[in-house]
């Protein structure tokens, strides 16, 4: 199958991905679309096609991340795309090579998507303002993960066949999580209702600007609730003690069987992982019939594939535009 | 005896209280006479002044006002010169159409000792720009523990005490520096702001930054350390000036504190002025400085703190960096803007443009405030004064260009953003020591 062939269900229209928040429902609705269709024809994700054939992907992680860059370069090679890793550890950085010294020669190498993961906010917009190449935001600080936005987002709709009208809990450190503001934007893009539960000191208040509810008992919402995603607590992005103990943070908000069995019968456990057991949730919760989470990594390959397709569109149409 | 008469300009003099059409003569290096054009014996031309003026700048639609005064600006040197040096530094502060800066402690070494300030005002009187005055640091290498030896800065030419960006964060220390410069009749000028609140944080701390994932510094990281700071000059009967105010609760609390005559006086810049937190939703390393931009609701209230003279002074806060200190992630860029070219400008949209100031108050805020913090007797056009002297074309429309600056650096966030407002020429000890070429 040819790029060119690959369906697409509407305006994409997007050089690059940076995040969720500037995306309309019907572009994400285009990715999703998309996913399912690879979904179809793939059987989850295996086998290969050469849908991007001759392309080249690079994977420049700053940022430590085993899961993510395997996800990305096991898409990457499933659509037929030569990949190439670029472990642009801190180290060049301090050698003096700037942040756009390493853009610009992963640009000279003929790369045409760069997937990026750093630990800042803002590091692949300045990318994207700095490369021809597609840029493709992995991650950036506590700012957003716009693939596991949109993976979560496909779990739950192929559980539950659509988005609104849905009660989705965003439950742990929201305020140093990435995934918990591509969750609220494409969630809400999508016409979901987010509540967004942890202790005051992880949620900042200001957040109901972006049309969320807070709430900082898990057991009252709970019943409400169609979706928990269980945020992993990020140890290394707080400073300082934000709650007083891991106990007292599994006590109030750990996912656990009597939590469960108070919930809807239903109800759809995620975790962007990779969690930490006995934190924010039991190991009973974490391999039970209301857990998504393997299916979560499934699908996330698959949004994957269906992410850098779109790119990949665009910039053909951008070269052949060059020509 | 060499003259000069600034001819047939608006001569803005507010430390005189002066708005009118008026020439200025200089005569060696002094302001001789200010003559309001109505005023003149005869018609034009200008009568010539006793004893012919050799040269004649013609002034007419420009503003004539007396030389601007910074009162912090980071030179770098020693130590950072890859950032700006004196002789750079102080021909951008003549861009600017500063005529007068007090140059920050934050060099490497730190400005703590005698030697110090002398080499400051020796690399000053060899660039032969603009005037120079040392700031010396309140504590030894500005780490907020042991006080400097700040009777000798005195005896260095130190006209004020400032840690820089360091806040003095052991109150037991700020007090005891607020006493021991009382001997010297010195201020200290100090950052107000609490370390613990403000460590990490690149923004402002609101709801931009919860969206773009930002870690905020809350606008009470300044209220507080505000607050303390007040206090403690109240109680001590010290002098302190607080250096870039960017929140509505500080601006209340020097309001107050003023009112009740406890001796606080206080600065903003431009660029606080002019920003919102808003634009940091482009991630540009070039809005990254200390305090950070704020929300709408803290520029009004700056605004009204200028106007009613709470805030005395607008100073540029130049933070000259070295163009590859920037062009990395926002978490690693350092803060800093270099602003000392663009301040004119940067106020005229701000302040004049909108009607929230006029030339006369702005200008005030520009001389006879900072003279007055720092103790200096420039500023004014006062006859038997130096002649310091800078000349603006109010109208003027251009367009920044950061490779142009004379500064070493171009870390503005203003690059390629049109104006009106220029200072065309600045005058030195009676001699034009900058003109723009067009």
């Amino acid at each position: 199958m040819l790029l060119s062939e690959i369906p697409v269900s509407g305006p994409w229209g997007e050089r690059h991905l940076l995040g969720l928040e500037h995306l309309s429902a019907d572009q994400i609705n285009c990715v999703l679309d998309l996913t399912k269709h690879y979904d179809n024809i793939t059987s989850g994700g295996s086998g290969r096609l050469d849908v991007l054939k001759g392309l080249v992907v690079a994977n420049l992680f700053f940022e430590n991340s085993t899961r993510t860059r395997t996800s990305f370069s096991l898409a990457a090679r499933r659509l037929g795309a030569d990949t190439v890793d670029f472990t642009a550890s801190s180290s060049s950085l301090s050698k003096g090579e700037t942040f756009i010294d390493t853009a610009q020669t992963i640009e000279a190498m003929g790369v045409d998507l760069v997937v990026c993961r750093h630990r800042t906010p803002g590091a692949p917009h300045l990318l994207a303002r700095n490369l021809k190449a597609g840029v493709l935001n992995a991650g950036d600080g506590t700012h957003e993960h716009p693939t596991q936005g949109l993976l979560d987002i496909y779990t739950i709709q192929k559980q539950r066949g659509h988005i609104a009208g849905l009660t989705v809990a965003l439950v742990g450190d929201i305020r140093h999580s990435r995934v918990a503001r591509s969750n609220i934007h494409g969630l809400k893009a999508l016409g979901a209702r987010v509540i967004v539960c942890g202790p005051a000191t992880l949620i900042p208040s200001d957040i109901t600007q972006l049309g969320v509810e807070i709430a900082y008992n898990l057991d009252d919402i709970l019943p409400e609730v169609d979706c928990v995603n269980l945020l992993r607590v990020q140890f290394e992005r707080q400073r300082g003690a934000f709650f007083p103990s891991i106990a007292e943070y599994a006590h109030l908000f750990g996912m656990n069987g009597d939590r469960i069995r108070r919930a809807r019968k239903d109800l759809l456990v995620l975790a962007p992982g990779p969690i930490n057991r006995g934190v924010e949730l039991t190991p009973e919760v974490a391999d039970g019939p209301n857990s998504l989470i393997l299916n979560q990594v499934t699908n996330g390959l698959l949004i994957r594939m269906a992410c850098l397709t779109l790119l990949a569109q665009e910039r053909r149409k951008d070269q052949e535009a060059c020509r | 005896m060499s003259s000069l008469l600034i001819s047939g300009g608006r001569v803005i003099d507010p430390a005189n209280n002066l708005d009118a059409i008026a020439d200025v003569l200089i005569v060696d290096a002094k302001i001789a006479a200010v003559t309001p054009i109505g005023e003149r014996s005869g018609v034009s031309p200008p009568v010539q002044p006793p004893g012919t003026a050799t040269r004649i700048i013609d002034a007419t639609n420009l503003i004539v006002s007396p030389g601007f005064i910074d009162t912090h600006v980071s030179l770098r040197e020693p130590g950072f010169e890859e950032d700006e040096c004196t002789a750079t530094g102080t021909a951008a502060a003549l861009a600017g159409g500063f005529t007068t800066i007090a140059a920050q402690s934050d060099t490497h070494p730190v400005v703590d000792n005698r030697a110090a300030a002398e080499f400051i005002r020796l690399q000053a009187e060899r660039a032969r720009n603009c005037r120079v005055y040392p700031l010396g640091a309140v504590t030894k290498e500005s780490k907020g523990e042991e006080l400097a030896e700040i009777g000798q800065l005195v005896q260095g030419g130190a006209v004020g005490f400032s840690d820089a960006k360091r806040p003095v964060a052991n109150s037991e220390v700020m007090r005891r520096a607020l006493e021991y410069t009382r001997m010297f009749n010195r201020p200290i000028l100090h950052f107000a702001m609490v370390p613990e609140l403000s460590d990490g944080g690149v923004m402002h701390e609101g709801f931009e930054a919860t969206r773009l994932g930002l870690r905020g510094i809350p606008a009470a990281a300044q209220d507080i350390m505000t607050h303390r700071d007040i206090a403690l000059t109240e109680l001590t009967c010290g002098r302190i000036h607080l250096m870039c105010v960017t929140t509505v609760d500080s601006v209340m609390q020097i309001r107050q504190a003023k009112a009740q005559g406890i001796h606080v006086t206080a600065d903003v810049t431009p660029h606080h002025l002019l920003l919102t937190d808003k634009v940091m939703s482009s991630f540009e390393t070039m809005y990254k400085c200390n305090p950070p931009l704020r929300s709408q609701r803290h520029v009004y209230a700056l605004i009204e703190g200028l106007q009613d003279g709470t805030l005395s002074a607008i100073t540029s806060d130049h933070q000259p960096l070295a163009l590859e200190k920037k062009q990395v992630d926002l978490d690693t860029a350092p803060f800093g803007i270099c602003g000392i070219e663009t301040l004119l400008p940067v106020c005229n949209r701000a302040l004049i443009e909108p009607g929230h100031l006029t030339w006369p108050q702005l200008i005030a805020r520009l001389t006879t405030g900072p003279a007055a913090i720092l103790g200096l007797k420039h500023g004014t056009l006062s006859v038997g004064e130096l002649a310091d002297v800078t000349l603006i074309d109010p109208a003027k429309q251009w367009t920044v260009r950061a490779a142009e600056f004379r500064s070493r650096s171009r870390n503005t966030p203003f690059d390629g953003v049109e104006f009106t407002g220029k200072v065309v020429k600045t005058i030195v000890d009676g001699e034009v020591r900058f003109q723009c070429d067009t």
